[in-house]
């Protein structure tokens, strides 16, 4: 028995060690796959951040080098003086937190409708948003223009910030925390004498925070990063959002390519810090429609 | 009077109210979604030049689209790409995912921050930032294969070349939270089919092939869905990077739709081209909804 051991064991042990090798360098290999994943992630960035340091001789030269040479401010001056580039960010601002209100009031308002009521014709309103999820929003841009024309509201802040901020997808992922929220709680307020508007406001609205939260990121990302429509809908120049602005200054003025870096950064950064603050709620909040399934 | 309203509010309010709480919603969703949607279609059938006049024109639009050289050249490239995201693009969010769930991994959050940044970046700036990835002379891809040794690649400037730099800029952009939602998903697989399967003898691949990937199945299907949704409006990237070029080798449907309605003024035309684009999209869904036994009888 002893003598039997004694033999197999250094066999095993080898196996073993073998095997543990194997492991480790199989480990090591999907590691630096993950770092170079993340290293070819972040180069285009901090390139582009290197490149509004530098005058635009060096943006194309020989040979490329990540650490600005002749470090300038040149670009971020001329961001500013030669473009309405704060009037753009202000814009920008102001289109996307209105716009995010607006979404997130409707959607809140909408989603505790659907899902704390029982009411005539719901089935149906909830199948025609589900109708129009799928629906590419490209049809959209020709009768909505048509309709802009109409309205006036061409060069306005009215459209970019009313056509969409209604939103099916918000309402579905709103009512879905909706439902979490105890019938119970808003019955005792209705035996108190509580308004049916003022349970949505006082108890639904507190306890919904996070929800509203995730919501919210996603509207204001959304208005904040829209491209297309805007590009329609503004001529302007004074009208544009910064990330219209950037896409503009590409153009005509295609020789300034630090400026438009410098542009595109900063009009960039906002959003990246916001990330980093509220990661979660970020990941939450786009990752909401799979884990729906 | 105004007593006669308030008792019959106090009285009913609980059935008014769910009315009064989605009515905002949908009275916008009407005016700005219901009724272009309508509108559109009804347009796609009129000869529709600009704001003013316009004349019916039964199916001739769709007609025209059929033998509109341009109108195909944009569905191919678009569909090119499509086939990008759903062949190359997903299988390797789907790699990133395994990788990104090993139990040992350390740093998790990092790498999840690090690949989300650029869905959260605004097209129009990673397109500005991958002109000087891309750029044939002073450009940072060519710059890496130059210093291996290998010839540049006329990335942005070559017919041949410039659809695969769009689709590569698309794996840089949504690999990302494609791999999150394969994520998600692999997490809500119980461990015991795994433990289970191991004890009787499967490696590892065996795991993969039996055990993620049929309880991976409605992940994958929203993965592939979502990828072509999206890839058939393509239109930022190519806009800005090569203004749908070289010839027309990135023109995309969504980028046609736009030059007809906002540059030439065919707005019937464009109508036209936007429920083409409607075709398409449900067409390819249901086919991957019925490929993936969705509308079969155990499943339900």
């Amino acid at each position: 028995m002893l003598v039997e051991r004694s033999v197999a064991r250094p066999r095993a042990s080898s196996a073993i060690k073998t095997r543990k090798l194997l492991t480790s360098a199989g480990r090591l290999v999907v590691w630096l796959a993950l770092l170079a994943g993340v290293f070819m992630t972040a180069i285009p960035y901090i390139y582009m951040v290197s490149a509004t340091f530098k005058p635009n001789t060096e943006i194309f030269a020989f040979p490329i080098t990540l650490w600005p040479r002749n470090v300038t401010t040149f670009n971020y001056a001329q961001l500013f003086s030669e473009f309405p580039f704060a009037r753009w960010f202000g814009n920008s601002v102001f289109v996307a937190s209105v716009r995010t209100l607006l979404s997130v009031f409707l959607s809140a308002l909408a989603g505790f409708g659907f899902a704390k009521y029982k009411f005539r014709g719901q089935h149906v309103l909830l199948v025609i948003l589900l109708a129009t999820v799928m629906l590419p929003f490209q049809i959209l841009l020709v009768p909505l223009f048509i309709e802009m024309v109409a309205f006036r509201w061409l060069n306005t802040y009215w459209a970019v910030i009313v056509p969409f901020a209604a939103n099916a997808f918000h309402i579905f992922l709103m009512r879905q925390y909706m439902l979490s929220i105890p019938d119970e709680l808003l019955d005792a307020a209705r035996i108190d004498g509580c308004s049916e508007f003022r349970i949505f406001a006082t108890i639904a609205l507190p306890i919904m925070k996070p929800g509203l939260a995730v919501i919210s990121i996603l509207a204001f990302v959304q208005s904040w990063n829209d491209f297309l429509w805007p590009l329609i809908v503004l001529s302007d120049i004074n009208m544009f959002t910064a990330n219209l602005g950037v896409a503009t200054m590409i153009g005509p003025y295609r020789i300034q390519y630090g400026t438009i870096m410098a542009g595109s950064f900063l009009s960039t950064l906002p959003i990246i810090i916001f990330f980093l603050l509220m990661q979660r709620q970020f990941i939450a909040g786009l990752t909401a429609g799979a884990i729906k399934l | 009077m105004i007593r006669a309203i308030s008792s019959f509010w106090a009285r009913h309010q609980r059935k008014i109210s769910p009315y009064l709480f989605v009515a905002p919603f949908f009275i916008l969703f009407a005016v700005f979604l219901v009724y272009p949607v309508i509108y559109s279609f009804i347009l796609s059938f009129y000869d529709a030049r600009g704001l003013g006049a316009r004349t019916f024109a039964g199916l001739e639009n769709y007609r025209e689209l059929l033998i509109d050289p341009r109108f195909r050249k944009a569905v191919v490239n678009t569909t090119y790409y499509a086939a990008g995201s759903v062949f190359f693009l997903s299988p390797l969010a789907l790699l990133l995912a395994l990788a990104l769930n090993t139990a040992w991994l350390k740093l998790k959050g990092l790498f999840r921050v690090a690949f989300f940044i650029p869905v959260i970046t605004s097209e129009v700036v990673v397109a500005v930032m991958f002109t000087l990835v891309f750029e044939q002379d002073y450009g940072l891809l060519n710059a890496l294969l130059r210093s291996i040794g290998l010839d540049p690649i006329p990335w942005l400037r070559s017919p041949a070349w410039a659809m695969p730099s769009i689709i590569l800029l698309g794996v840089w952009i949504w690999a990302g939270l494609n791999a999150l939602y394969f994520l998600a998903g692999l997490q809500n697989i119980d461990q015991e089919y795994y433990e289970a399967a191991a004890i009787d003898g499967a490696n590892s691949l065996q795991l993969f092939r039996y055990i993620t990937v049929p309880l991976l199945k409605p992940v994958i299907l929203f993965v592939v869905i979502q990828a072509i949704v999206g890839s058939y409006q393509l239109f930022t990237q190519p806009w800005i990077l090569t203004s749908g070029g070289p010839q027309d080798a990135t023109l995309t449907v969504t980028m046609y739709l736009y030059l007809q309605a906002f540059r030439f003024f065919n707005l019937g035309y464009a109508s036209a081209i936007g429920y083409a684009l409607v075709v398409i999209i449900l067409t390819l869904s249901l086919i991957q909804l019925i490929g993936f036994g969705t509308f079969r009888r155990e499943d339900a």
